[in-house]
């Protein structure tokens, strides 16, 4: 009874869109707290740095699956977004919200550019820290330590000499409230694409979806401010 | 009249499907506060007779707000600035003397436009005669108690039978987007036992078809809900995804 192809209808794009949407929400929930450790001290963050690569072929299966979530989801944003310039060549002389119960907003209409802007920081952050001195295909001897005897990469040291840098700090911290904006909507729409939202939930699901968004951009942004202005 | 007011309109005039538009300015000085505005373009509309310009076309029927012919973007909002009202509702005494007034077509690349402010919306025919109907005869109106449909059900089928099909929900969507359109339908015939033996065929063909005509995908900005002149709600779309999902796992 299904379509050709249903993955790729308007509803299996947002279904699409939804579910890896929800997926990165909770790898960067979980990303964020892991962060978190280095705030009780350098060996606690190399410890969970150490944890998560001695964990081998899993992680690698864990790194496909992001890296298989993230092209799927800029693929559909990306298809969403040109799909709706087709819809409308021809704009409006004068055009504006009509106001609630509408949920369109600044962060409802920049989801592609916040999007995009998350995909360069994501590229640029991944060569710097995971690929970054010490990293696979980049052995340091500067950022190697030893916990309990065993030789593992110091990852603190290298956090703490690039949110020294004011430039990568603010950087930073810029494309993290960007990350808010997007879940800003993208959190209460990913429900409504996954047709899990009710009426008598709207202003919960609403709420909740703010103050997720805005809880992992705090966690994300304490730790390169705390770092820089020597508190920690 | 004391109640006389001066309204400047800045109307989309276009004179066929194929020829390039252009926005005219006009002054009405005899609007007044009790006429709808609809009933303005009238007046607008018999000054344009009277100096030897076309009328502006414009598309309208039972002006009650039940047919769903009418349909323009008034100030960049569609149907107007009164929530859950058609423009052939909406009363010139929200304006003020000397207000000037934008009037624009439905814009879409599924909605083309025939002359000045009217469009063709058939492409929401094509959608509802691709499966928004029951394929039987289901008989006249039965007796009161014969099929028992929970209340709730029956009035949210009620909430969502409502729409009347005029477009406004693509016009506002950012992404001109029918889905509000198409959910309703397959919503409301869903939640009914009468609907239910074809809902997975429906909802289906009735996407299918969507898509086909060029409208674009949803974003849930939510615009559609706000200018809806039933004020039909998005839960309906949220609806037509749960249906889809079940259609594509069966
Ligand atoms: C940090 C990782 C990211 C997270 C956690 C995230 C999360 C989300 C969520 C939850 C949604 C809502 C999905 C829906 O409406 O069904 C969404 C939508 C969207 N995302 Fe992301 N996203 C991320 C990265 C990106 C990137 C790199 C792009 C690049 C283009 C992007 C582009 C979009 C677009 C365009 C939409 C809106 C889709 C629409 O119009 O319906 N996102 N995102
Ligand atoms: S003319 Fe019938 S709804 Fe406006």
């Amino acid at each position: 009874m299904s379509s050709k192809n249903p993955l790729r209808s308007p509803i299996g794009k947002k279904l699409v869109t939804g579910v890896t949407g929800l997926g990165l929400v909770v790898f960067v929930f979980i990303h964020m707290t892991g962060n978190l450790a280095l705030f009780t001290g350098n060996e606690a963050y190399n410890q969970y740095t150490h944890f998560l690569t001695s964990l081998g072929g899993l992680l690698y299966v864990i790194e496909a699956g992001l890296v298989a979530f993230f092209l799927f989801h800029i693929v559909n944003g990306i298809q969403i977004w040109l799909g709706k310039r087709k819809a409308r060549p021809v704009g409006y002389d004068t055009y504006k919200s009509a106001g609630s119960p509408s949920q369109q907003s600044a962060s409802s209409r920049s989801m592609i550019i916040t999007g995009l802007i998350l995909a360069v920081f994501l590229v640029v952050h991944v060569i710097s820290f995971k690929f970054g001195p010490g990293g696979p295909g980049n052995a340091d001897p500067a950022y190697v330590t030893t916990i309990g005897g065993e030789e593992v990469r110091d990852l603190a040291k290298l956090v703490r000499e690039n949110f020294a840098s004011p430039f990568y700090t603010f950087g930073y911290t810029f494309v993290m409230l960007l990350l808010v904006v997007h879940l800003r909507h993208g959190i209460w729409s990913a429900l409504q694409s996954l047709g899990a939202m009710r009426p008598s939930l709207t202003p919960l699901v609403y709420t909740i979806g703010a103050v997720v968004g805005v809880l992992i951009g705090a966690g994300f942004i304490a730790l390169p401010l705390a770092i820089y202005f020597n508190l920690i | 009249m004391a109640e006389n007011m001066n309204i400047k309109l800045k109307v989309w005039r276009q004179a066929g499907p194929h020829t390039q538009g252009r926005f005219e300015t006009y002054s009405v000085p005899d609007a007044n506060p009790h006429m709808s505005f609809l009933e303005l373009l009238d007046v607008l509309n018999e000054q344009l007779i009277k100096s030897g310009t076309d009328p502006v076309e414009f598309d309208h029927d039972c002006r009650e707000g039940i047919c769903g012919s009418c349909g323009v973007v008034v100030d960049g909002v569609a149907h107007g600035p009164q929530r859950r009202t058609a423009c052939c509702q909406l009363h010139m005494r929200h304006y003020q003397d000397g207000d000037t007034i934008v009037v624009e077509p439905w814009r879409a690349e599924a909605f083309p436009i025939i002359k000045d402010l009217v469009v063709d919306r058939s492409a929401f025919d094509r959608i509802i005669a691709a499966g928004g109907y029951v394929s039987i005869n289901a008989g006249s109106a039965q007796d009161a108690n014969n099929l028992p449909i929970a209340k709730d059900k029956a009035d949210l089928a009620m909430d969502y039978a409502a729409c009347i099909g005029c477009g406004a929900c693509v016009a506002a969507c950012p992404n001109a987007s029918a889905s509000l359109f198409t959910a309703a339908k397959i919503s409301h015939l869903a939640m009914l036992p009468q609907g239910s033996p074809e809902r997975k065929k429906r909802v289906t063909a009735m996407v299918d078809q969507m898509a086909e005509e060029g409208f674009g995908d949803c974003s849930n900005h939510a615009e559609c809900e706000a200018v809806c002149p039933k004020g039909i709600s998005i839960s309906s779309i949220a609806t037509m995804r749960r249906e889809y999902m079940k259609a594509m796992l069966s």
